[in-house]
């Protein structure tokens, strides 16, 4: 079947089977790879994006799902003049990743997360990335960088 | 995952004849398509409700209608709920993650199925997956099981938050049939212990939809959520427990206690609270509570920990109830 979405503001489409997922449907047939696919069985949120403003699991809905939904992207994140934005930003500058591999997913995250909590303390921040799994920075510099991006002191973090 | 026909339901007769016909809905599908990717579900026909006018919360009888495709996030976050059943608030926080509870419904959640590792393993055996196949937590590997109305077919655990919540508050479910009558169901009815039939879950019959959850006027007192889990975010409990208590002067007035983690369905022992009624709190009682409420329980091996556990869960939520 055919599907169409406004994807990072662009309409877009292409033909999914019912069984496609909308992060295959992104990477596969739109091209958007910057969606990552850790776990496949929902639980580690690489393949984080926004359809109708909130944030959900790419890999824990079908493409049809999402047929004549409004769908952000990491790939839609950067500033219309190509530099980062203050999250993405935020991350480089506290080195909120290693491998990189999360990063996608944590950064959809955090931009949802400072949609409707502009200045999240520390324990909303490891709270609302409880859906989030990192494997090579122990989440710390994550933290640092979101405070960083809502424009808090960064704090030494808890636990270090 | 195997193909299947996928359709999008304008109403809910569309919907209900696809449920008659053998297909399956998805609300959020949070639980739907993992288990549809790991071929614990084949359904041949989707049919997706998400778009259908089930998603208002609404004033009723002094109480709350909640339409079945309210998401999690939204449920938790409704100004009525927070102020009058704060308790539903916090199960549903302490459940899933954002990401998941942003799709989640109240319906699915309520139909979601157990977490036994075995029912989501083909290659082993499990009477609710495969009736009749045997079940391989018997014997096997024990710990997010079930310890009160299980049976020897079945040790599975309902593993929802939400739905203990439900289940202190008297929440009652509609059903919509497949020639258009609703009906009202407490959450007690709603759910079948596993006996020699595991795979039958709820008193669900085919075309059946869920339609809404119906919660009675708020009653006051107060209210709490606690959650043992094996790490200290985003995992299912080991132990629950929801309360809502009226105490004066360190008395129990009145007391609702349902648990999570240790039954087959939202356990709720009213024996026990019975027996609270009008007694003053302390050790004796606390561990009175506890022996009568696992008076009936099954300890296999790998699972004693949660008599443990639900001994000090009662003792901490008592404790400051009377404080
Ligand atoms: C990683 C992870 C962690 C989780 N952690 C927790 C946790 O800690 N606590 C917790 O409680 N839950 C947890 N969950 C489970 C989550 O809460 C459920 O998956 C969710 O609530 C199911 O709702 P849904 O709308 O997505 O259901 P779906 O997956 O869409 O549906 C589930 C079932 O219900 C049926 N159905 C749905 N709606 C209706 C209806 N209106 N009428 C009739 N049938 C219907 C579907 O056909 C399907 O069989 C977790 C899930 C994941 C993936
Ligand atoms: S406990 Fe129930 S769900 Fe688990 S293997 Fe046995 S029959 Fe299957
Ligand atoms: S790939 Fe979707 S949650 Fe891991
Ligand atoms: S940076 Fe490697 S998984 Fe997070």
């Amino acid at each position: 079947m055919k599907i169409s979405m406004t994807v990072n503001g662009k309409t877009m489409s292409g033909e999914a089977e019912g069984r496609t997922l909308l992060s295959t449907f992104l990477r596969e047939e739109l091209g958007l790879t910057g969606t990552h696919i850790g776990c496949d069985t929902s639980q580690c949120g690489a393949c984080t994006v926004h359809v109708d403003g909130k944030q959900v699991k790419s890999c824990t809905m079908f493409a049809a799902e999402a047929d004549g939904a409004e769908v952000a992207t990491i790939e839609g994140q950067a500033n219309a003049d190509g530099t980062l934005n203050k999250v993405q930003q935020a991350f480089q500058d506290h080195h909120g990743l290693q491998c990189g591999f999360c990063t996608p997913g944590m950064v959809m995250a955090a931009v949802s997360l400072l949609e409707t909590n502009a200045k999240p303390s520390e324990a909303e921040i490891r709270e609302h990335l409880q859906g989030n799994i990192c494997r090579c920075t122990g989440y710390h510099n994550i933290v640092k960088a979101i405070m960083a991006a809502s424009g808090q002191e960064v704090p030494a973090v808890a636990a270090e | 995952m195997k193909p299947f026909d996928y359709t999008r339901a304008d109403d809910l007769q569309t919907a209900q004849r696809a449920l008659h016909e053998g297909g399956t809905v998805i609300a959020g599908g949070t639980n739907l398509i993992d288990l549809m990717k790991l071929e614990v579900m084949t359904p041949g026909a989707v049919v997706d409700i998400s778009r259908l006018d089930l998603n208002d919360i609404r004033d009723h009888d002094g109480g709350l209608y909640i339409g079945a495709m309210v998401t999690n996030s939204d449920l938790a976050a409704d100004l009525r709920v927070r102020r009058d059943y704060p308790v539903l608030s916090r199960a549903l926080l302490a459940g899933a993650s954002g990401q998941l509870r942003n799709k989640a419904t109240t319906g699915g959640n309520l139909l979601q199925r157990t977490r036994c590792p075995y029912f989501y393993d083909r290659d082993t055996s499990c009477n609710k997956r495969t009736p009749g196949s045997g079940c391989a937590a018997i014997g096997g590997e024990l710990r997010n099981h079930a310890i009160l109305g299980t049976s020897d077919d079945c040790v599975a655990l309902h593993p929802s938050d939400m739905a203990v919540a439900l289940r202190v508050l008297d929440a009652q479910v509609e059903i919509e049939s497949l020639d258009g009558t609703r009906h009202l169901r407490p959450l007690d009815d709603f759910y079948r212990l596993p006996g020699t039939t595991p795979h039958i879950e709820t008193s669900l019959e085919p075309g059946d939809i869920i339609t809404a959850v119906v919660l009675p006027k708020p009653t006051g007192g107060q209210q709490s959520y606690r959650k043992i889990r094996d790490r200290a975010s985003y995992a299912f409990a080991l132990v629950s427990i929801a309360s809502v208590i009226n105490a004066r002067d360190g008395k129990i007035e009145n007391i609702a206690l349902a648990f999570g983690g240790i039954g087959a369905r939202p356990w709720r022992d009213t024996r026990v609270e019975d027996m609270m009624r009008g007694q003053t709190v302390d050790d004796q009682l606390i561990q009175k509570a506890g022996d009568l409420l696992l008076s009936d329980a099954r300890l296999l091996e790998g699972l004693e920990f949660k008599a443990d556990l639900v001994h000090r869960l009662l003792s901490s939520t008592l404790t400051e109830a009377v404080q």
